[in-house]
């Protein structure tokens, strides 16, 4: 990566919440896309990378002993403590990554920069991966009730809604376009997710423009219509993901919610989850426990109630789990809304889709369920996630905590998923690095307007690449199960340790039993290869013997014992007790999350051709940094 | 490593040649001992005044004493009495299961316990040092201490057999009271103070290492459980009364069956053991981090949310480990 150096910096230390004073000496190297720390002290040389674009915050922290220090957050939760020899070298990495860090214009985002080895047929063949409309044939769309339409083509019903989108056949132009004047954004209800085997769907909107009086003939009959496309229920529900009092207080802006006695056979109801700003609150204040330095479990439990972060995940599950009932076992059809249509709705909506639909559970299923509730419909990806300098009061962690659930969802069925983990961990990261264009803007057409189809890669073919690391060995396959009914009592939430404090790698199990499990399934799979090959070969040949001694090794390999240290177990250590923490622990077995980010990285920046433009191109006033 | 009760100094600072000298001979000429008290400094200090006390350093010169105090008795029971509460409200909000969780305490106990032994392992591997461990009676938190510890530092009591073992040696021989410890457990109405559950906050420190060290132990959640529920109702004579004298005296060997006997039939130990198994010859150092422990849902939800997909996932694991 020497090649493509903005800045390198000597005398470097990076600190973690074991070491101390007592951590090696690195070497920080700045490039047009990341920030690579090295430190080659030890036998085995340990590579830090961090994309700008995942930095959140960087902070001057006051003087210590060790030099100047430097703080760095990131929007996945990594969090970089730097101690600076030199000050002027600490000023000069502070205001480069201040500039790098928050691009203005969507041109400077990576995924335009971004050129792995590939030919152009297959960068577009990867955009052609996903196809929504394969989807909805799944579901038996088009059909007598609903049908796949081309009304809003040049977004004349919706600008933030895809070209095409599914509504009741009953539905005409005229409906259609009228309960567009009466939706915020025009976002009016469509289909997100049809039940195939009772006609029950999920449909999705924005608010009613109903104020405290105001009504729309169109838009009742658009609910009247969505209702009658499933003539198994009486009645549908209405479910506003607000909190009640919020949904109220819209009235008064011309907004509102929906009134019961305008629509015939509906059932509203509140659902009560929080809006933007208290998520990205709750957020923080999770964070902060994640950082503290030894706390107590009071301390750390006291912290966690007070962020309320898994009363809101909880929230988002329940609202899940309710959509996923009326559709199943009332037989009702569901519409959902927040206020735009595209925060909370497109969670609930997803959650509610893979409680029902095992297919979501899959590799292609749960692309395809991202690229139609949160891509194709809509959803402030470059707010949410400050691709670019904005609005912090935009900022939020919506997709963050639908990725949550997700991962709820799999430790309680650990069998259902057919992907892992760090399958979602991949994804959020690459929400927020920008080096794919899925995630850009906020609606297909600004994806359309900014050319992202012919200027950058789609991320999907790139994950698909990975399958391997990236599955779960204990996946039971597709029709193992069928609806998942989970647990939703406060106990069986539990704090996600691996995505918040992902880096913090002393925290997690010493010992990594997703790495053994993926490795006897390919081992079990080359084996079954193996075995076959030989017994072509040679038919005479009493059993595979040579298999078997080629599991010995394999098993020994992935389990041979790490070694640990112990970390400080002391509150106050008593004088000439060693502490054991040593500089740097021997990552014998180096963790994988790591180890993931650093390959990848490694060849996309091989791959880079000249990025120094996009360094040329940025504002050269010094705007005044705040995230 | 040694475990005793405390030493009754009272008082008067009494003090006893005899103790001292039997002390002194662990140690060699310059060699550096340490002394961990289960309870805190003063409450070592005010149990002079009932006759115990802890070693003055005048006395016992080599040894250095280091206070952790570790709950028990009472405070212990009401812990785990709040817990098992907390567990079955079904109507209970996020926010305050939250709360009753951190009020309870029980995870607090745990990362006292595994601090703790983790404190006395480190004493011996890293400073090569002896340490005695005692507490009031030598009885409980002791006893905790020491076994856990001897899970941390040593490969062969996380074998099967060593681990049970090691509960003979250092749980039942060692004279923890099970009769009078694990009488009526969370449910029972009847408060009895000599009721607490050192023990199965053992077994809480075991899986928490079982969790962090997957490959490391040789038995599974089951066998922790099977421990569990034995300990306080059993077809075996294993766990009765509350020493060796009493068990003499009852005739608990010639009257009854050995747990250990019935475990360890060939059908039987199959389901005990941990199908990702790998002999670790190195110590393991847990993190004691609140993230890295977590509630043992195997034994504090056991009845009260199914556990179906886990177990299809345990027998998922088993299989793939199998077919290697």
């Amino acid at each position: 990566f020497r090649t493509l150096l903005v800045l390198q910096v000597e005398n470097v230390k990076l600190l973690d919440r074991y070491t101390n004073r007592k951590a090696a000496n690195g070497t920080l190297y700045l490039t047009a896309t990341h920030l690579i720390y090295v430190d080659a002290s030890a036998e085995v040389r340990k590579e830090t990378w961090i994309l700008h674009h995942h930095i959140a915050t960087v902070e001057k922290l006051p003087l210590t002993t060790a030099g100047y220090p430097l703080l760095i957050h990131c929007k996945n939760f990594h969090v970089a403590h730097f101690v600076i020899g030199q000050e002027r070298d600490c000023h000069e990495v502070y205001t480069s990554l201040l500039k790098l860090s928050q691009p203005v214009k969507p041109e400077e985002l990576y995924a335009f920069s971004y050129n792995p080895k590939m030919s152009k047929e297959n960068r577009e063949i990867g955009w052609k991966l996903i196809d929504l409309k394969v989807d909805y044939q799944r579901m038996g769309i088009p059909n007598d009730y609903w049908e796949i339409t081309d009304v809003n083509k040049d977004y004349e019903v919706c600008n933030t809604y895809p070209p095409e989108i599914v509504v009741p056949r009953a539905a005409n132009k005229a409906v259609v376009i009228g309960s567009s004047r009466f939706r915020s954004r025009g976002r009016i209800p469509v289909l997100s997710y049809l039940y195939k085997e009772n006609n029950a769907a999920i449909c999705r909107c924005s608010q009613p423009l109903s104020g405290f009086s105001a009504r729309c003939l169109e838009d009742e009959q658009m609910l009247q219509a969505i209702r009658e496309a499933n003539p198994g229920s009486p009645f549908m529900y209405v479910v506003d993901t607000r909190p009640k009092l919020n949904a109220m207080a819209n009235r008064a802006a011309g907004k509102g919610y929906e009134n019961e006695d305008n629509y015939d056979n509906i059932r509203f109801k509140f659902i009560g989850i929080e809006n933007i700003h208290v998520m990205r609150n709750s957020l923080q204040k999770l964070l902060e426990v994640c950082e503290m330095k030894s706390p107590s479990m009071s301390d750390f439990l006291t912290g966690l109630e007070n962020s309320g972060w898994l009363r809101h995940i909880k929230a988002v599950m329940d609202a899940g789990v309710f959509l996923a009932k009326a559709v199943k076992d009332e037989k009702a059809s569901v519409l959902v809304h927040c206020s735009d249509g595209w925060d909370r709705t497109a969670q609930v909506c997803s959650v509610a889709s893979i409680l029902l639909d095992p297919f979501y559970r899959t590799f292609k299923g749960f692309m395809v369920l991202i690229e139609k509730e949160w891509i194709a419909m809509g959803h402030k990806f470059a707010h949410r996630c400050g691709h670019l300098d904005g609005d912090p009061k935009e900022v939020s962690p919506v997709f963050t905590q639908f990725v949550e659930c997700v991962w709820q969802l799999m430790q309680q069925f650990p069998c259902t998923f057919e992907f892992n983990e760090r399958f979602l961990l991949e994804i959020h990261d690459h929400v927020y690095s920008c080096q794919f264009g899925n995630f850009l803007g906020t609606c297909h057409k600004e994806r359309e307007d900014v050319k992202i189809f012919e200027k950058t890669h789609s991320l999907w073919p790139f994950l698909l690449q990975k399958k391997q690391e990236l599955r779960n060995p204990l996946y039971r396959g597709f029709t193992a199960y069928k609806e998942l009914q989970p647990n939703t009592l406060p106990f069986s939430f539990q704090f996600w340790c691996g995505m918040y404090n992902r880096f913090d790698k002393g925290m997690h199990p010493k010992q990594c039993v997703l790495d053994h499990l993926l490795s006897c399934v390919s081992q079990k799979m080359k084996l079954e290869d193996n075995a076959s090959e030989l017994e072509n070969k040679l038919p005479c040949l009493d059993g595979p013997s040579e298999a078997c001694s080629l599991s010995k090794v394999g098993s020994a390999a992935s389990k041979t014992p790490m070694l640990n240290t112990p970390q400080d177990y002391e509150a106050e250590p008593p004088p000439g007790l060693s502490n054991g923490a040593s500089a740097g622990d021997l990552d014998v077995v180096s963790d994988v999350d790591q180890k993931h980010t650093e390959i990848s990285c490694h060849r996309d920046l091989h791959d880079l051709n000249d990025t120094v433009d996009v360094l040329d191109s940025e504002a050269k006033d010094g705007k005044p940094q705040h995230h | 490593m040694l475990r005793s009760s405390q030493p009754l100094t009272g008082p008067n600072r009494k003090r006893c040649r005899e103790d001292e000298m039997l002390l002194g001979t662990v140690l060699e000429e310059g060699e550096r001992g340490f002394i961990i008290d289960t309870r805190s400094a003063q409450a070592a200090k005010q149990a002079r005044m009932t006759g115990g006390g802890t070693e003055p350093k005048s006395s016992y010169p080599q040894w250095r004493r280091l206070h952790r105090p570790l709950e028990r008795g009472r405070p212990l029971q009401e812990s785990f009495i709040k817990l098992v509460e907390a567990c079955n409200d079904a109507s209970i909000s996020m926010d305050r299961w939250l709360s009753r969780l951190e009020s309870c305490r029980w995870l607090s106990h745990v990362k006292a316990a595994l601090s703790t032994a983790c404190l006395a392992a480190q004493c011996m591997d890293r400073e090569e040092a002896s340490v005695l461990v005692h507490g009031v009676e030598g009885t409980d938190t002791t006893l905790l201490v020491t076994a856990l510890a001897q899970v941390i530092l040593d490969p062969s009591c996380r074998t099967l057999v060593g681990f049970q073992g090691l509960l003979e040696r250092e749980w039942i021989e060692a004279g923890h009271p099970f009769h009078l410890r694990c009488a009526r457990s969370a449910y029972s109405h009847a408060r009895l103070k000599q009721e607490a559950p050192l023990f199965l906050l053992f077994l809480d420190c075991v899986w928490q290492l079982s969790r962090q060290f997957p490959f490391s132990l040789e038995f599974s959640e089951c066998l922790l459980l099977t421990l569990f529920d034995n300990a306080y109702a059993s077809a075996y004579g294993t766990f009765l009364c509350n020493n060796e004298k009493e068990r003499c005296l009852c005739k608990v060997k010639e009257s009854t069956h050995s747990l250990w006997a019935w475990l360890n039939q060939p059908a039987e130990r199959k389901k005990y053991l941990n199908p990702l198994y790998s002999h670790n010859a190195l110590v393991v150092w847990p993190s004691v981090e609140p993230q890295s422990i977590q509630l043992w849902q195997g034994l504090f939800l056991r009845w009260i949310r199914p556990s179906q997909y886990l177990d299809e996932a345990w027998a998922e694991i088993q299989r793939l480990a199998e077919s290697n």
